[in-house]
């Protein structure tokens, strides 16, 4: 759900490495670590952009940046991709990677997990091959005390040979050692002694061969020893990249190439071809990592884990995980349900009061009536419904989401769910972007880069939009509350609704895997790839931190997206209601020429018109309904559910009509965000077209199902 | 091959192992080495998904789901 103006496009590099400095003396600093480590939680202490983090691996899935003042110093911090090594293997490890090499970096902060610190310095031995310019940041400090497990900094340091500061990010205060080792290292007043990789002699042998001839070429700009390394690897994304940033073609360098060719000789005679080469290097790489790990790392109790295994045995058991997951999800939007209603009737009674006052107002003045009536019927009518319908669920539901995240629930839920992609012949992480989507597809769209295949990747790009996202949920719950849990009184009221409302997103969950199926045996055919999922330790969310987040970082943003798009649709639809074409407005005729269509759906042609100009943004589908009913009748104040439903139902709705509604909001086109997010993920406008067809036909296909059978048996 | 190992799928769940061998290559190899799943590698099984597959496998400190094609890869002897 990393739902930020930097997610949804703008101030993003990814393929382009190069940093604009304001003046020549800021320092970049490229900040890595392993997914999961509170890598953007340091990020966003540092910097104050809110970059959205998440307990799951693999969020950061782009680049961002941001600037950090200190001690008279500018520092750029470039978030790289989240990686457990840097060896190219995917295309997060490939940014990584370059940042590091080619981004020109004045010094690169690793980011590494306390509480498993064997598994991270991998990546730490990794980033000293490449440059000795670097600080480890040891953090969650905090959560590795609480398990008893204790690290000795300063002697990690002496084995690596860089500075190493603890912290915890939540913590902002231990951010200042960290930035005081940074502004050593990047001034120079520090010169690293950095660990020695040896490997064993034959293949030290054949690096010190290509060093010599490669050394030349690279005229200090990476290290020669890794490079060579590299090249006997047969890394050919670093040659590419080479050609790229440094404008350097290896491959022409003949006396390289022959060299290259001869250590790659050398090796096979003494019989390491290129696997066991492989294996030997990284096998080399974890063994130091166990070295030094167990020398600074001592436990007070070895089961320091076994509170995050019970906690395991329940949420990921046969018995009660899927229960407990539909429990999770039904709990938290009763407390979204429950806790929107006072405040949305709140904010519906003072925004009608100001209209009602603005109206006053525009009477003094003595203006004509069209424009009061575009400006406040129109216009202002629209905004005081998005706000009032779509405020209230989205300041509960995010923060209640953000905290599940945090909590490290959703791999678990990605983990319960596998086996069903799998048989869907897709990722299991589509669970982890499928939670994402709830947020916001576009931000779903995006998360998909945490899928390695690119044919799963299609896969989930297309089928994110079943995910019901923010823009929707108050549809659903309006429609919800209205037509089917209205019957019922007092407190079961909500929970009826909520218990509808996990139903519909099940459905959701189960039309993802059906259409990822279908997908996977005709447009994307092929076998499921095979990945590994981390489950992170639980860990204890920053309650007010993730509330003041998730309202600032997501909230207001996407209230602040939907009322920029709210306002001109209440200016054309009033228009179109007030200009008439012979005895029927505009709006009545568009209602007219969808309307035959439509009801063979089960919808009227104000709704399909409402679904169609929703295009720029799910949450006004509702307001739009209201304002083309309420200027086609004669009803004026409308400030609650009840009334909204006896308009509804006096312009001809049913509950076949709400259950059409429902289905065809939870299927239908994405968003025009989502629309022009996957075409820039896809870079291709055929799948841009196919993920819009996809969920349509789906959705009209049902709709007509539903609709016919239900007149067909005679129920309504 | 030592014929003792067995595949780490048949390793029974709150079973220890030692990882002896990968019998996969290219990419595939690659993230198991990533992983840290190197020879002689303590493996722990911990926990299968309510749905059957995957199960998750403590290596080194993390917690890592793997499905059961990418398992039956990995050789190990049962300790």
């Amino acid at each position: 759900m990393g739902l930020t103006n930097k997610s949804t496009g703008t101030g993003i590099l990814e393929k382009e490495l190069k940093i604009d400095k304001t003046t020549p003396n800021d320092k970049i600093i490229a900040l890595g670590g392993n997914p999961n480590v509170g890598k953007s939680t340091v990020f966003n202490n540092l910097t104050g952009l809110n970059q959205h983090t998440g307990n799951w691996p693999g969020k950061t899935v782009t680049n961002a940046q941001g600037n950090y003042f200190y001690k008279n110093n500018n520092f750029i911090l470039v978030d790289i991709p989240g990686t457990y090594s840097l060896m190219a293997n995917s295309v997060e490890e490939e940014i990584a990677r370059d940042f590091i090499c080619f981004g020109n970096p004045d010094i690169t902060v690793i980011v590494v997990d306390a509480t498993c610190l064997e598994r991270n310095l991998n990546l730490v031995i990794q980033t000293l091959e490449i440059t000795p310019k670097v600080v480890v940041c040891v953090n969650l400090m905090d959560e590795a005390e609480r398990k008893g497990i204790s690290i000795n900094l300063k002697e990690l340091s002496k084995h690596l040979g860089v500075p190493v500061v603890g912290t915890s990010a939540v913590k902002a205060k231990s951010l200042n050692e960290l930035m005081d080792a940074v502004s050593d290292v990047a001034s120079n007043k520090i010169t690293p002694n950095t660990i020695n990789i040896v490997y064993e002699e034959l293949i030290e042998k054949a690096i010190s061969k290509v060093e010599d001839e490669v050394k030349p070429l690279l005229q200090d700009r990476l290290n020669p020893r890794w490079v060579a390394l590299k090249l006997i690897d047969g890394d050919k994304t670093l040659i590419a990249s080479m050609n790229k940033y440094l404008d350097m073609n290896l491959t022409e360098e003949d006396a390289l190439m022959s060299q290259i060719h001869e250590a790659r000789a050398f090796l096979n005679a003494e019989g390491i071809d290129s696997d066991v080469f492989r294996d030997k290097i990284v096998s080399h790489l974890v063994m130091t990592a166990e070295k030094v790990s167990s020398m600074v790392v001592s436990f007070k109790n070895e089961n320091y884990n076994d509170r995050d295994r019970k906690i395991d045995k329940y949420l990921t058991s046969k018995k009660f995980g899927f229960p407990l997951m539909i429990f999770l999800l039904s709990v938290v939007f009763w407390i979204t349900i429950t806790g929107a209603n006072v405040p949305s009737a709140m904010l519906a009674d003072g925004l009608f009061w100001i209209e009602d006052k603005l109206t006053l107002f525009f009477t003094s003045l003595g203006t004509p009536p069209w424009v009061h009536g575009l400006l406040v019927t129109g216009v202002y009518r629209t905004l005081a419904w998005v706000v009032s319908v779509m405020l209230p669920p989205m300041a509960i539901f995010f923060p209640l989401f953000t905290l599940l995240e945090d909590l490290g629930y959703l791999p678990r839920v990605a983990f319960n769910l596998d086996n069903y992609f799998k048989k869907a012949c897709a990722c299991g992480k589509q669970a982890l972007t499928m939670c994402m989507g709830f947020g916001c597809n576009a931000a779903g769209i995006i998360g998909c880069r945490i899928i390695d295949s690119p044919r799963e990747r299609l896969m989930a790009i297309i089928t994110n939009n079943f995910v019901p996202c923010n823009g929707r949920f108050p549809t659903l719950i309006a429609v919800i509350t209205m037509f089917f849990a209205g019957a019922i009184a007092g407190p079961f009221q909500s929970v009826v609704s909520a218990l509808i409302l996990t139903g519909v997103i099940i459905l959701g969950v189960v039309m993802t895997l059906t259409i990822s199926k279908i997908l996977s045996k005709t447009l994307l055919k092929g076998i499921p790839s095979t990945f590994t999922l981390e489950l992170p330790p639980y860990r204890k969310p920053q309650i007010g931190k993730v509330i003041v987040r998730s309202i600032f970082d997501r909230t207001l943003f996407v209230l602040g997206r939907a009322v920029v798009v709210a306002a001109p649709a209440g200016l054309v639809i009033w228009t179109m209601a007030n200009i008439y074409i012979g005895d029927l407005s505009i709006l009545t005729h568009c209602a007219n020429f969808f309307d035959p269509f439509a009801r063979l759906i089960g919808l009227d042609g104000y709704i399909l018109m409402a679904f169609i100009l929703g295009f720029p943004a799910n949450e006004i589908v509702i307001p739009i309904m209201i304002m083309c009913y309420m200027s086609a009748g004669s009803m004026l104040e409308l400030d609650s559910l009840a009334q909204l439903r006896d308009l509804l139902v006096s312009n001809g709705w049913t509950s076949l009509t709400a259950v059409c509604v429902m289905l065809f909001s939870l299927m239908h086109w994405p968003c025009a965000t989502a629309c022009l997010t996957i075409k820039k993920e896809t870079q291709s406008f055929k799948w841009m077209l196919i993920s819009f067809l996809v969920p349509t036909i789906t959705g009209i296909v049902i709709c007509f199902i539903v609709a016919n059978t239900v007149r067909f048996i005679g129920l309504i | 091959m030592n014929h003792y190992d067995i595949p780490l799928s048949a390793l029974p769940l709150g079973e220890k192992c030692k990882v002896k061998k990968l019998i996969s290559d290219g990419s595939i190899r690659r993230r198991m080495l990533d992983l840290g799943l190197i020879d002689d590698t303590i493996v722990e099984a911990l926990q299968q998904s309510p749905s059957g597959d995957p199960v998750a496998y403590l290596i080194r400190g993390a917690v890592i789901a793997l499905r059961r094609e990418v398992a039956s890869m990995i050789l190990v002897e049962a300790l």
